[in-house]
């Protein structure tokens, strides 16, 4: 005792120091804090908010500056959009087309995730990735092509393949390093009891696994929900997903900018619905494998 | 239940059932990895081999009409055209650098004001999480209107600080940066999520030691966290950086066919798809698109090199 608090005196000194200090700069610096985080948080939200309260607006008011928080709201831009524009069958088609190209992506890509993840294969796994790199339009003229040639363009079938396509790749780079994290022990000492590896999958890894493929089918939905560039070749008149019934929106002469905003909150609210539950899960896909070396 | 099996089906069966398990069971890697490198593979494979052909070839018009194979002159009127191609190159790269810029900068400053827990922590997790779900196209409406030089809130908020109204998104000039202002606003919230799952997952003695020593907080983040951050900032480089070169969705959405009357956002990507969809010059579309997929795969294998020599 004696021989540690000798060398420690004079360095008791310096917490004293810094203890008379600490409290002005970390005052500061806690109001600093506060208010950029206030700052940060109004610029990410104001401009959702303004999209909101336009949709809420009647033409005349969106163009009167005075009227830009006082206003009547109404709600005819809402039933101009879901009634007249028929966004309920887009809804549909979007809801549709982005859940089942989820479910066979993670049918498909869970146990190839498994596999690359076990016997780190690593080149197999730069394959499936390679679908993330390469610029989306390079696919599109063959696949337009090819599916024009067997009547399939304008049909559910081709958007979910192109959206599987989407969805597949983030699947598997978000299950891989799931598994990657998941001990081995638990599969082996199942082996030992008498399961087969095949088996050991089935009833040990999989049921372990559920939040890993809750966070990757959510992110994979949300994807597909969003995804604009492959609807807007490969969907038809009945299969128009939401991205691309907005886009028409504004192809006529005049915007109409309350419809359009009504439009654009009508897409995005389900969306940000989702997220606000499954918040988690989203931050756990995004960042998988990024603090990995 | 596999010692009851046997006893019910009959002995045939239970042995072909067996044999195929065991099968399976000893080819388990490539039937379970096999149907999705299957369907990636044709689905990419074939695409890209045939734009690779095509990028040979005079085809127009229609992809099933007759074309001729021409050798490398796509590839010749491409690299020589400076009117669409070159500014399209400049385009893409500004757009990338400078978007990637202030996002992982704008990122690690807000990274490190959530880095430690406070109150109401919640909520602004949730103002992060929005912006990140939203459908772009619609974003892209969104900031069509508040940008819009007549009636849009940005220049209100500018009439009341006194600086003169901005054409925004219809200026020749402005275009592009507000376009990279719209993909800032909101891609930073990923590069946030990434770079404060590197920051929790730092241990705090370093920097516990280098506080000790005295060093300021200025000093312990230029010496400490950031060279321990740095692999962490270049997987955030590189999963931003793909997209910001492929970014589509808000230039269409903001800007229409060609990026606008003078092509002033047309981007790579804008003008391949472009040349593909409204033009129908698939032998010149898949001639860009090819160089642009080098571009690409240039720019990911120098950032996986810097990233390899980083964590060392």
């Amino acid at each position: 005792m004696t021989l540690l608090t000798e060398p420690q005196a004079p360095a008791r000194q310096r917490p004293q120091v810094a203890r008379r200090k600490k409290p002005l700069r970390s005052r500061a610096y806690k109001t600093f804090r506060v208010v950029a985080l206030i700052a940060v948080v109004l610029f990410l939200i104001a401009p959702l908010f303004w999209m909101l309260l336009a949709s809420f607006k009647t033409n005349v008011d969106i163009y009167d500056a005075g009227k830009s928080f006082l206003f009547t709201p109404t709600g005819e831009n809402y039933a101009n959009v879901l009634q007249r524009n028929n966004y309920f069958v887009f809804i549909f088609n979007s809801f549709w087309v982005a859940f089942v190209s989820t479910a066979l992506s993670l049918v498909l890509g869970v146990p190839a995730a498994y596999a690359m993840s076990r016997f780190t294969m690593h080149r197999s796994a730069l394959v499936v990735l390679m679908a993330r790199v390469i610029p989306g339009v390079s696919l599109l003229v063959p696949w337009y092509y090819v599916f024009s040639n067997l009547k399939m363009v304008g049909g559910f079938e081709v958007l979910i393949l192109s959206h599987m396509f989407v969805a597949l790749p983030l699947i598997v780079y978000i299950m891989m390093s799931y598994f990657d994290g998941l001990p081995l022990e638990l599969e082996e000492s199942a082996q030992v009891d008498g399961l087969t590896p095949i088996g050991a999958f089935r009833r040990i890894t999989l049921p372990l696994s559920v939040a890993g493929m809750a966070t990757a089918g959510i992110l994979s939905f949300i994807f597909s929900w969003n995804n604009f560039m492959f609807a807007l070749v490969l969907s038809g008149s009945k299969t128009k997903t939401l991205p691309v019934a907005i886009f028409d929106f504004v192809s006529y002469a005049s915007i109409d900018w309350g419809g359009l905003m009504a439009a654009a909150t009508v897409v995005t609210i389900p969306i940000m619905i989702i997220a606000l539950f499954t918040q988690k899960y989203i931050v756990s896909g995004m960042t998988a494998g990024a603090t990995k070396g | 239940m596999s010692v009851l099996t046997p006893a019910r089906t009959s002995g045939r069966t239970a042995s072909a059932q067996e044999n195929f398990s065991a099968w399976a069971n000893r080819h388990r890697k490539w039937l379970f990895a096999a149907p999705a490198m299957i369907f990636v593979g044709v689905l990419i494979i074939f695409p890209l081999a045939w734009t690779l052909y095509l990028s040979l070839t005079d085809s127009q018009g229609s992809v099933r009409a007759a074309s001729d194979f021409v050798g490398l002159e796509n590839y010749l009127t491409v690299l020589t055209d400076t009117e669409r191609f070159w500014p399209a190159v400049g385009r893409t790269l500004s757009f990338t650098l400078v978007a990637l810029g202030c996002e992982i900068i704008l990122g690690m400053g807000i990274a490190l004001l959530l880095w430690r827990p406070f109150r109401g922590e919640k909520w602004v997790r949730v103002a992060i999480l929005l912006p990140l779900v939203a459908t772009p196209v619609a974003v892209g409406m969104m900031w069509r209107l508040i940008f819009d030089p007549n009636i849009g809130f940005a220049n209100q908020l500018l009439g009341l600080v006194g600086i003169p109204p901005q054409p925004w998104l219809s200026g020749q000039d402005s275009a592009l940066p507000t376009t990279i202002f719209m993909d800032v606003w909101q891609w930073t919230p990923m590069v946030v999520l990434i770079l404060l799952a590197g920051l929790t997952s730092l241990s705090d003695e370093p920097d516990e030691a280098a506080r000790m020593d005295g060093a300021s907080a200025v000093q312990r983040f230029f010496y400490v966290t950031l060279p321990l951050m740095m692999p962490t900032v270049i997987v955030a480089i590189l999963l931003r950086g793909i997209d910001a070169l492929k970014t589509f969705d808000i230039l269409y959405a903001t800007k229409g066919k060609g990026g606008g009357s003078f092509h002033e956002v047309e981007t790579l990507n804008v003008y391949a798809y472009g040349l593909s969809f409204d033009y129908n010059q698939y032998g010149l579309s898949s001639a860009v698109l090819i160089l642009f997929f080098m571009i690409i795969i240039g720019s990911m294998w120098l950032l996986t090199m810097r990233k390899k020599a980083v964590s060392k």
